[in-house]
This record gives structure tokens, sequence and C-alpha cells, in this order.
């Protein structure tokens, strides 16, 4: 793929409106063949009708690629405003990639834009020692030296006359070695190259920095060009360095993101999805490793239609609460008093809050003293004031319950999917057996396989629909929702049982795959239905949240 | 071990020529293990105490900052009551061409001007920024019981 011609503005630009007049060779990997010209803030437009008003398109791109267009935009800005290429990249690195922002500043007042970037214009290059900004003294001299060179001189000399002494080492260089031993850049900060090569190499893999490492010099900002890296440090640690520069080119492109999945290495471009339309979008993408992501948050899977916001509240809540929460609801109960949680581990049912100091029954949770001498028995269960003190503790429980309500749901279709494989081997098995025994042929048999796809698939979304069921307002929109939802668990769970079936005889084969394909292809329509409408649901504004999006 | 030429260098120049106001001198038994007196600068709350520090040059020094560590109690926004001190040569802004004597002269220069909007000891710099005369009054109090 090239990705010639397309990406000049739309690269680095987080305008969504303006990402979509260049997109003419959209290929091979789109999400859909249809042109890319295509606005989801007015889902009336219906060029295609299989294109979803709440579908994206994007490509996979390959690190060559990604290195192609970082190279393309350095030869642009390097031919218009005529510096050379490792000036062009420092620039843009500097401007985030903003060609025009980089533009308008350069031409505005190139020294500063220059100065700002960490490079010195050409002509002149600087060759003022830096005062040292963040120390309040004045700079003190350097070590001593039997040649007591002041640090103007020291500087100045682009190429030393006389023996240099390197000011980190303190080796000495004799002035035939001062050129090939030791280094400065245009600031003129002088230092040996064995210095240089220590603090590149430990910038790079020490501290993971790339594309900000400046000259060694106390308070001197003078950015370290990409040849000069590349010359001075071990091969191992510039292609590591040069790894680093395409991870945070990655980075600072809103339109690009690494496909999350292990061993990896594309990257997704999606010009649709900027984050201001995450409160309608939910732009799952599939990379070529086979793998689905979201684009908004890097998700690993897709998390449809739950937005990525939502996701990331919902998986907060589940690390934090649901264990704790499930151990709290199955084995205490709060003081109908304080509503502290108790732990009963042992002992009769007369409880004495260790907080308050009330004193109560753990089976009725009424008050100790209406019991009399009743030790170690409770017959008042249905008493009024006992009532009463569950009723309390019940509201208490009530928003708990509710959460674990949709987590538990939430968390068996996760266990579900993750037994994917288990899945996909037993109906394998089966379809041997089919092939074996009702002498179908292999492709009369796939239709097993194409009914697990699409139950995994249905649990994948179902999964996701009961954290989006915990978060929306209770209205009667919600109720359509949970309506759609209960059809399309009943489709799953009707077809995840016809799966489960043995094969008696030949005869039943037929009427099994009859039944199983009906029923897949019902699954399959619930699903979409569901997605269709909750999705949709967004971009009407449709869907009301508890909390804010 | 033999000490790297940068260190025998500064470790001389400091042992024979040091900083006004500042001391230095390694240990016997690690010679990269430095016992440290600063004085309080002139007209600031710390004047007329003599404060302890022990500072120790890494194995990557100078590629990596020393570790400086105040010893004598002192109230100060950007120093904690373990004596760590919030300067920012000594993390991010460490370069190489620094040296164990510009660090001491930003440490006392520290002194002479506390940051209490970049607090370290967040009670101190509250103080600071709440009562500054009482701040002061009790920093000088704590220099006269702790570093006199």
């Amino acid at each position: 793929m090239s990705s010639d011609g397309e990406n000049e503005d739309l690269m680095f630009e987080d305008e969504y409106d303006d990402a979509f007049d260049q997109d003419e060779d959209m290929e091979d990997v789109d999400s859909t063949s249809e042109p890319d010209v295509y606005d989801a803030l007015s889902p009336a437009i219906e060029e295609a009708p299989q294109k979803k008003p709440y579908d994206i398109s994007w490509k996979v791109r390959t690190l060559q690629e990604i290195i192609d267009m970082q190279n393309k935009e350095i030869k642009k800005i390097q031919s218009l405003l005529e510096v050379p290429a490792s000036t062009a990249a420092i620039l843009l690195r500097h401007y985030v990639w903003n060609s025009e922002k980089l533009q308008e500043q350069f031409w505005n007042d190139p020294t500063a834009a220059l100065q700002g970037a960490g490079l010195s214009p050409p002509s002149s290059p600087s060759t003022r020692t830096q005062t040292l900004p963040s120390s309040p003294e004045k700079r003190p001299n350097r070590l001593p030296r039997t040649t007591v060179a002041s640090p103007s001189i020291r500087t100045r000399s682009r190429l030393p006359t006389e023996p240099f002494e390197c000011p980190i080492c303190c080796t000495d260089f004799d002035k035939t070695l001062v050129e090939g031993s030791t280094f400065a850049m245009g600031c003129g900060h002088r230092f040996c190259r064995d210095c240089w090569g220590e603090y590149l190499s430990g910038k790079v893999k020490g501290e993971g920095e790339s594309a900000k490492i400046q000259c060694m010099e106390s308070g001197c900002q003078r950015v370290v060009r990409e040849e000069v890296i590349d010359e001075i440090v071990s091969s191992d640690i510039s292609k590591r360095y040069h790894n680093l520069l395409n991870a945070a080119f990655v980075a600072d492109s809103s339109n690009l993101r690494w496909c999350p999945h292990p061993n990896c290495e594309y990257i997704i471009e999606c010009n649709q999805a900027p984050a201001r339309m995450l409160n309608q979008l939910v732009p799952t993408v599939e990379c070529k490793c086979g793998h689905e992501l979201c684009f908004g948050c890097g998700y690993g899977a897709s998390h449809r239609p739950v937005l990525c916001r939502i996701v990331k509240m919902w998986e907060k809540k589940c690390a934090d609460d649901s264990e704790t929460a499930n151990w709290l609801q199955a084995n205490t109960k709060e003081c109908t008093k304080c509503q502290s949680t108790i732990e009963k581990n042992g002992g009769c049912n007369h409880m004495t809050c260790k907080k308050c100091k009330w004193e109560f029954c753990w089976v009725c949770m009424g008050p100790w003293s209406e019991h009399g001498t009743n030790w170690y028995q409770c017959n008042r269960f249905d008493e009024r004031s006992g009532i009463d003190a569950r009723d309390t503790q019940a509201k208490s429980r009530a928003s708990l319950e509710r959460y674990l309500h949709y987590f538990n749901r939430w968390a068996n279709h996760e266990h579900s999917a993750k037994l994917d494989a288990e899945f996909y081997r037993k109906t394998e098995k089966k379809m041997e057996q089919m092939q074996n025994s009702g002498n179908l042929s292999w492709i009369e048999v796939q239709f097993a396989k194409a009914a697990v796809d699409a139950v995994i698939k249905a649990r994948i979304t179902l999964k996701w629909s009961y954290c989006m069921a915990f978060y929306l307002k209770r209205n009667n929109m919600t109720e359509l929702f949970e309506d759609n939802q209960r059809d399309l668990e009943r489709a799953v769970e009707s077809l995840g049982y016809l799966l489960e079936q043995n094969i008696v005889d030949t005869d039943s084969i037929a009427k099994l795959r009859q039944d199983i394909t009906n029923q897949a292809a019902y699954v399959q329509k619930r699903h979409d239905i569901l997605m269709d409408d909750t999705l949709k649901g967004y971009l009407e504004r449709r869907w009301e949240f508890s909390v804010d999006i | 071990m033999s000490l790297p030429k940068r260190i025998l260098k500064e470790t001389e120049r400091l042992m024979s020529d040091s900083p006004p106001g500042i001391s230095a001198a390694p240990k016997d038994d690690n010679l990269r293990h430095f016992d440290v007196t600063v004085t309080g600068p002139e007209s600031s709350p710390y004047e007329g105490g003599i404060f302890k520090l022990e500072l120790f040059l890494p194995e990557e020094y100078p590629m990596n900052p020393p570790k400086v560590r105040f010893l004598t109690k002192i109230y100060h926004p950007n120093i904690d009551k373990l004596g760590r001190i919030c300067l920012d040569i000594l993390k991010d802004k460490w370069s190489p061409a620094l040296q164990i004597r510009t660090v001491l002269l930003s440490i006392q220069a520290l002194l002479g001007a506390p940051n209490p909007d970049d607090p370290l000891a967040n009670d101190v710099a509250q103080h600071w920024k709440e009562d500054q005369s009482g701040a002061i009054a009790q920093a000088r109090e704590w220099t006269k019981q702790f570093a006199q």
C-alpha cells in the first residue's frame, strides 16, 4: 500500500470535517468499499445501502508506511522552508506534526520558530553560553584545567586549536585528536564522543526519550539531530531510537493508533473518529492481524454497542468493586443502626455491633430487646420491627444488587466468550461426525461453524449490552433496549442449546441442520437489530445515561 | 575500584577551593560518599545556621545526578522531614555538565529563595503561603534549635 497523495492534510489534522475529501484511493483493507466521502453527522446520507450511519472507514498501515508518512511531511517542509531534512523533522516534531501551524509560525518569525524547537538559525550559530536557568546562582566556573580556557573560548572554537579537556569525563585530548574524538553541535558545547555516546544511549535506553534529547550542557535546549544520534550510538540503540520516534509520531497523531494485540505491528489509520465524536460513535475496527479493536480507546476487542467512556467507567468499577462486593453480599449484613458492615464468623445470633453497641438478632435483624430470653433461636422473622429493619437493609443493598445483577450477566458472557476455542473444537468434532455418519460433504457441514461464529459474536455484544444497561437511565427507551437485549439473549441460548445436541442418527442430522441454520440466521438478525438500534440511538441522542459522558 | 578521573578532579577542587559557605569532603571508607555542610545564606531565615547534608555519587555519575539529602532538620517548603530536596537539577533537569559544586550552590540558593508553589513538604508550603512571616519565624526558630 502506498500512502502517496492522500495524507497531505488529514494526517495531522484533528478536524473531523476536513478529513473526508482525500480518501479517493482507500483500498484493500477498508471496512467497506464505498467512497469515504461520508459525514457521520448527517446519517441521512444513504449512498450505499450496506453502510450504516455509525460505521467508519479505516486503513491498516505498516510501520514502513508510517515512516513514509513522516518522510513525506518532512520533505514537504524541507522544500517549503528551505531547511535541511533533520531541521524539518525537529520542527515538525516540535509542532506535533501540525505543518500549517509550523509554516505560519516559521514565516512569522523564523528565528523564534527555530529556537523554540531547540535549533538555532543556520546563519548565526549561537555561541553564547547559556546561563543555568534552574540554578538561581550564577553558573560557576568549570573544573580546573591546566590551560584555563574561559567557557566562551571553549564554546566558540568550532575546531579547537588547542588541547581539549572533556568537561564531563575530564579526559585530555591532544589538539590533533580534538576533531576526531570530540563533538559539538551548533551551540558549540563540546564534549568527547564517549561521553556523548553514554549520554545519548542513556537517554534512549534508560529514559525512552527520542525527539527531544537536548545538548549535554546544563540549560542548553539545543535538540540533538537524528543523524548525530545515529552516528554516535550503537546500531541497536539507534534502532530503538527510531522505534521511539515512530511511536511518538503515532501517539501524536490523533488519526493513528497501534494495534494493541501482542506482537502485532500494524497501525490503524482512521479519520472519522476524533475524540469529540466518541460520545456518539463506537469506532470498532479490524486489524490485519485478525483481531478487532476500538479505535477510540484502544480496547483490544469490540465493545460495541457501548461508548468508550462508559466502558472505561465500567472496567474501573469492576476492577474496584466486583469481588469485594460479591463477598460482602454473600457474607455480611449491615448493622441496622449505624450501617457498619458486619461479618458473623461464629457465635450465637445475639449480635452486638462493635461500633455503636446496638444489640440485634442476626436472623431477623430486629432489636434483641424483643427477643426476651430466646437465646440461640429466633422465631420472630415475620414480626413488624424485624421486617422494617430488614427493609432498610434491603434498600442499602439494592444498589449493590443492581450492580451485581448486571455484572454477573456481563461476566457470564465474558466467561462464555473465553471458552471460544473449546466451543470451536467441540463443533469441529461434531462436524466431522456429521460428515462420517450423515454422508454430508465438508461444505454442507460448514453451517455449524457459521452458527458458532454467530453465537460468539452475539455473546460479546450481549456482554456489553449489560454494561450499557447498568448506566442507562430508566425510561421508555431503556425498555425497548432491554426488549432487544432479551430477544437476543433468548435467541442465543436456544442456538447454543441446538449446537450442544448430540447426533443420534442420520435422519436427525438433516433436521438439526435445518434448525441450526434457521436459528443462526435469527440470532444474526436479532444481533443486528440490537446493534443498529443502539448505535443509531447515539446519533439520534436517544439514550440518557445516569453518568456524565 | 578506582574512581573516574572526573570524580577525583572534582574532589580535589572541592577540597582545595570550596565555594564560600560550602564544604564537602569524601568519607574515608567510600570516596563517592561526601559529608557536606552548607551555611544558611545571609538575610534568609537560615542565616547563622550550619546545615549538614550527605551527598552520594551513584555508579552512573555524571550521567545520573548525585543523591543529596539534608541531615540537619530544616523548616523549608522544598525540603521534607526526611531531608529530601525538591530541586529540578537533581531530577529531570540534570545535565552531566553540572557538578557537585554547582549542585551545592543551587541548594544554598534554594535556602535563600524558597518556592512554596512547588512544595515537597506540603504542610510547610501551606504555612508559607498562608502566613509567610509566621513560617519565616518558624524557620528561624528551627535554625536556632537544630543548626547551631
